[in-house]
């Protein structure tokens, strides 16, 4: 489906939006974009309150307090059903009338989204997620990864602008796994904007333009990238076979170092404001001072050692 | 609503249980009556005309349905099938109707067939002094009219209980107790403790209509998405 003339703002835009179970906060002050086609990735510990983000986008959870806007619509009560119509969400659990088969759960859905050609449409996502074969098979016989791609199917059903998948690749083996990754890509290209909620940091890394971490409030949104320059200085790391005999007076006279720490007998770690232009002038002072190098490297952060350091930041200054 | 209703009808069909709670009720109300019709003499012909046993089948209307609908929240929410649903464009009153439809239809049906059974079984089988006591027009009429109201009302109180309870069993359990007043009221007219008059007949009618109509109102205040999908409130 793709309604024109409300696509000029993004997907989603929550502002200062929180729920609140009574005295328990699931989250509260968050705000962030989703532009259109982009893949956003959420993430957070459990209890963080990435579920009941979800559900509150998706008009299953009244907000408490904020504004959001979804598919180009205000999250009000008038605008449930039609914010309902345009977006698709994917429960963590699959969600399946086990007693009935694929073909039979997918129809189910296809109606109650009033899809027109249901037939063909369910034919359609079966092939998206290979299951082609399996139409007519009980969905209480399926392992739990082919139940997940049922689950996926069905929100491929009513071709949705803004698609929100809660862990989609849980329970998947590897090669169901690159599956997934492989339609969610498909997606992206085809402008669907896809709110990914993942557990599988490497899975963001991955698929995500954006992530977003969140611990109830917001700790930081951005590209991979961008939060790993912001959170941690750009270092290149050196080894030398036998440790170094005055390591201070090498490094400090570097223009290009900002400083160093030993990492281990005959490992530095070296803080360098732009790696590129640092590393040539650092092997060139370690061969001049006559040092046998290893290896001269930049180091990596991935976006693990972000969200921990995220988290741990959250942790340390005793907000829950 | 018709895609809730034929999920439902299909659900129905597959779920063993059910189907053998919806078939034993039936059958135990119309196996008993029909034994105690032919092991009548001909002289309790008198004592039949001044009771209703017919009205006594109306309380299959009021237990098919209580079983029925008892599983339709707790059912979705036992399954995790609960949310997907919410999160389409269906809503929630729409939903409910559609349940309400998918354990009205069986339910009046199976009422009727056993009734209309019952009435084929005492006319030609049974003597003919007992099968004109015991078949009666304005019992007919009361059967006619009073199964859907009954069927409507009995509903409506089990998927209130079904959207309260967290443990499908237990729903029906207390959806059966539930509807086990009404009965009550139905076994009385039956056996003439209360008299069967036609202000009677309309004032039943009468409380049942808004009976179904505040059941209706109450069910769609108790049916919160929010609380039924977090577990809370």
């Amino acid at each position: 489906m793709q309604v024109s003339g409300y696509r000029d703002g993004p997907a989603i835009r929550v502002a200062g939006l929180g729920k609140r179970f009574g005295d328990r906060v699931a989250f509260e002050d968050m705000s962030f974009e989703v532009g259109y086609g982009e893949v956003f990735g959420f993430l957070g510990p459990n209890g963080a309150g990435k579920t009941t983000t979800v559900r509150t986008l998706g008009t299953l959870v009244v907000p408490t307090s904020g504004s959001a806007t979804v598919a180009g619509l205000p999250l009000t009560s008038d605008n449930e059903v039609e914010i309902r119509r345009r977006i698709a969400i994917m429960p963590e659990s699959p969600g399946l009338y086990l007693r009935l088969s694929v073909a039979e759960n997918l129809q189910c859905f296809a109606d109650l989204y009033e899809v027109p050609d249901g037939p063909g449409r369910i034919d359609q996502a079966l092939q998206a997620v290979d299951l082609t074969g399996r139409a007519q098979d009980v969905c209480g016989a399926l392992s739990k990864g082919l139940r997940q791609r049922v689950a996926l199917a069905r929100v491929l059903l009513s071709d949705p602008e803004v698609l929100f998948l809660d862990e989609p690749t849980a329970g998947l083996d590897p090669v169901a796994t690159l599956d997934v990754y492989e339609l969610i890509d498909g997606l992206r290209r085809r402008g669907v904007t896809i709110f990914l909620t993942t557990h599988r940091l490497e899975e963001a890394e991955r698929l995500c333009d954006r992530v977003a971490i969140l611990n109830t409030t917001l700790r930081a949104v951005g590209p991979p990238a961008q939060l790993r320059d912001r959170l941690f200085a750009k270092t290149l790391t050196v080894r030398t076979v036998v440790p170094l005999a005055d390591p201070d007076a090498l490094f400090t006279g570097l223009p290009a170092v900002e400083g160093w720490r030993r990492d281990g007998s005959a490992s530095y770690v070296l803080i360098v404001s732009d790696p590129t232009h640092a590393a040539p002038s650092v092997t060139r002072a370690l061969v001049a001072a006559g040092a046998d190098v290893l290896s001269v490297g930049e180091s990596r952060h991935s976006l693990e050692d972000v969200y921990l350091q995220l988290i741990d930041q959250r942790s340390e200054s005793g907000t829950p | 609503m018709r895609a809730i209703r034929r999920k439902e009808f299909r659900e129905y069909r597959r779920n063993g249980n059910l189907v053998f709670a919806t078939a034993i009720l039936p059958l135990i109300f119309l196996i008993q009556p029909v034994i105690q019709v032919f092991t009548l003499p001909t002289s309790a012909s008198m004592t039949l005309r001044h009771e209703h046993s017919l009205v006594y089948m109306l309380a299959i209307p009021v237990l098919v349905p209580a079983v029925l609908a008892s599983y339709a929240v707790v059912g979705e929410r036992v399954q995790g099938t609960l949310e997907p649903v919410l999160t389409t464009p269906v809503r929630p009153e729409e939903l409910l109707l559609g349940k309400a439809m998918a354990a009205f239809v069986p339910s009046v049906f199976v009422a009727y067939a056993v009734f209309a059974l019952f009435v084929a079984i005492v006319e030609f089988f049974a003597r003919a002094a007992v099968a004109s006591a015991v078949i009666q027009g304005p019992d007919l009429l009361a059967q006619l009219l009073f199964t859907p109201l009954l069927a409507s009302w009995s509903i409506w109180v089990g998927i209130a209980i079904s959207a309260r309870s967290s443990d499908p069993r237990t729903a029906t359990q207390i959806s059966v107790l539930m509807s086990l007043p009404t009965v009550a009221v139905t076994t009385l007219i039956a056996l003439n403790v209360i008299p069967a008059t036609l202000g009677i007949a309309v004032g039943f009618g009468a409380a049942l209509l808004v009976l179904v109509l505040v059941g209706w109102r109450v069910v769609s205040v108790i049916f919160d998405p929010e609380r039924l999908i977090t577990n809370t409130k």
